[in-house]
């Protein structure tokens, strides 16, 4: 079995993966430390353990609810589907994975879109719903992508991607490693025009999120402990026939490489952002824009 | 050079050493032996026709492996004047994976990157089998920039397995530079054509893949993940890779199909492992027509097209 797989099968990982799959008992039991939290704690630490700091995987609605000041944010662009341009089946049809990953997280697909208020600076943000095929980025992911960059460019304001992906969707064949590409070229509209493009890499990202938009923000970010990497450590593992290094792949690691920016605690990530958009975007010359 | 044959080439192997034989005897056996090769000839040629018209899509992920097929190198002589290799990245180091460097294509100055993949076991070895790492990447980043500076049409050629998986290429961040590449190559001042010469290869292939043109050898395939990768993750086996490979729809029939590629390079009958030299002349001259269009492009709206090119990728549709 892969990585992507392992990750997505096993469902005690999936903790809060929307309303309806979260965990209903009055205790956690922490996988890191192994402690038990209580629910009603863990919550109110935006699901990091408070015992040992092990960032939970969250979906991107309570991304989207922590991220925003109350009540000034709204969802977008919820009306697009995937096609199934290749009429997709391995053992199963492509239709088929759509429909119960829909049913699963409530979701269209593995993008959700929003506009809103973060310490009063109104951001547009794409937030990746993992439980949702693993984060992939097919058709729709890449157009949502491009619409919320679009949506910085027309009301000239910053531009959040929280990614957590393993990948492009290989269902869409070639249409969906082209994603890759056509993010990567709006994101230079965004260089451009000096629209603040903030990345927050979450666990996991990988493949050809990774490789495409993931890593073309001004400031690229991470969540504590989160996997990061083009290829998958197995694929890796497999290829070059060693061991990897302690922590090969995690946002300490990439750090340590010189590849992010600063890895940043989820109770610390509002603060942080507001204090980031505040210094991007004050400014000396304030010329006209464009 | 003894020649390889892939299974289903097969046939056309046994042919092909029963025309060597006989034609070896026919100085002294006369003239029968002659009029017996050149009808074996013809069978051959048949049969060669027929094979090649219902390759299915794991045979032309084979055929674009072939271990036989002409690579970017081999096509520099023959398409190009006055090659000059640039090497390296200017930071870390010269991937051999990636060639790079200036020639003239039928007049025109022009910057030429592609994969390599290496052809015996030291050459393959040198060149990690076109399996690129970062600094593969960023020195083709910089002679497109080089090219943009001197404003120098890019021509690339693809033909790889996919972008090298390995600890080193990681920790040296080998998903930012296929980013970077994507992002650059979207506005780059300068016409870019590319063409898929083997292996399209995932991010590896992309990562010198984005331009004005996409073109296909007939031949090839261009895939978001091997057949193999897919069925070990889909299949949960990687025995599965036929019907993976028929699932992702590599071919670049597929990919015209899909509207992703502007067209499909023909190659000699037999595939362009049998004739290099008129592999490269069509090649060269859809290469050639493409060029002489963008060139008449005015700059704006090359770019202009571009941007809505790489805009408009994609297929889904819109519910209420
Ligand atoms: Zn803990």
């Amino acid at each position: 079995m892969n990585w992507i797989t392992r990750l997505i099968e096993r469902p005690s990982t999936m903790l809060g993966g929307s309303k309806q799959d979260m965990p209903e008992g009055l205790w956690i039991k922490c996988p890191d430390c192994c402690e038990a939290v209580y629910n009603k704690e863990m919550q109110r630490s935006l699901m990091v353990c408070p015992k040992c700091g092990h960032h939970h995987r969250i979906s991107a609605a309570q991304r989207a609810e922590f991220l925003f000041d109350a009540n000034t944010f709204e969802q977008l662009d919820t009306d697009l589907r995937s096609q199934d341009p290749l009429d997709f089946r391995d053992k199963k049809k492509y239709r088929d994975r759509i429909k119960d990953a829909s049913k699963k997280v409530g979701d269209e697909d593995s993008v959700r879109n929003y506009l809103g208020d973060i310490g009063g600076q109104t951001v547009s943000a794409s937030i990746f719903e993992f439980g949702f095929m693993g984060g992939s980025m097919g058709a729709v992911a890449g157009e949502k992508i491009v619409l919320g960059m679009e949506r910085a460019l027309e009301r000239r304001c910053p531009y959040l991607l929280v990614t957590a992906s393993g990948g492009a969707r290989m269902q869409e064949g070639v249409l969906s490693l082209m994603q890759m590409a056509k993010t990567s070229a709006v994101a230079k509209r965004l260089k451009d025009a000096r629209i603040p493009f903030i990345c927050l890499l979450t666990h996991p990202t990988m493949g050809g999120v990774s490789a495409s938009i993931a890593w073309l923000g001004d400031i690229i970010l991470a969540e504590p402990g989160a996997l990061i990497g083009f290829a998958g450590p197995r694929v890796i593992k497999e290829t070059v026939n060693q061991e990897l290094p302690e922590g090969f792949q995690r946002a300490e690691f990439l750090l340590q490489h010189g590849l992010i920016d600063d890895i940043v605690d989820r109770r610390e990530l509002r603060d942080g952002l507001k204090n980031l958009f505040g210094q991007l975007l004050q400014r000396i010359y304030r010329q006209a824009e464009g | 050079m003894p020649r390889s044959y892939l299974d289903f080439e097969r046939p056309i192997a046994e042919l092909t050493s029963k025309i060597e034989e006989l034609s070896s005897m026919g100085e002294d056996a006369g003239v029968n032996i002659a009029e017996e090769v050149e009808k074996l000839r013809t069978k051959r040629d048949k049969l060669i026709k027929q094979i090649y018209a219902k390759v299915d899509r794991w045979q032309m992920t084979q055929l674009a492996r072939h271990p036989d097929r002409p690579y970017f190198l081999d096509y520099v002589p023959l398409m190009f004047d006055g090659f000059q290799e640039l090497h390296g990245d200017r930071a870390f180091g010269d991937d051999g994976a990636i060639v790079g460097g200036m020639a003239y294509f039928r007049e025109h100055a022009v910057m030429l990157v592609g994969h390599q993949k290496g052809r015996d076991t030291k050459e393959k070895i040198r060149r990690n089998f076109g399996m690129a790492r970062p600094e593969g990447y960023r020195k083709a980043l910089r002679l497109f920039q080089l090219a943009e500076r001197f404003e120098m049409p890019v021509m690339t050629f693809i033909d790889t397995a996919g972008a090298w998986p390995g600890v080193d290429a990681e920790e040296r961040g080998q998903s930012e530079a296929i980013a970077r590449n994507l992002m650059e190559l979207s506005a780059i001042r300068v016409p870019v054509i590319c063409t898929v010469i083997g292996e399209g290869g995932s991010g590896g292939a992309l990562a010198i893949g984005v331009g004005d043109r996409l073109y296909m050898q007939e031949f090839t395939t261009y895939s978001v993940i091997s057949p193999e990768g897919c069925a070990a993750i889909l299949w949960h086996d990687r025995e599965y890779a036929e019907q993976a490979a028929e699932a992702l729809k590599p071919t670049a029939k597929d990919l015209k199909d899909l509207n992703l590629i502007d067209g499909i390079i023909p190659e000699p009958m037999g595939g362009a492992h049998g004739d290099v030299e008129k592999t490269a002349e069509l090649m060269g001259d859809v290469l050639e027509q493409a060029l002489s269009g963008l060139l008449a492009t005015p700059l704006p709206d090359l770019l202009e097209q571009r941007q809505k090119r790489l805009r408009q990728l994609g297929l889904f549709s819109s519910a209420g």
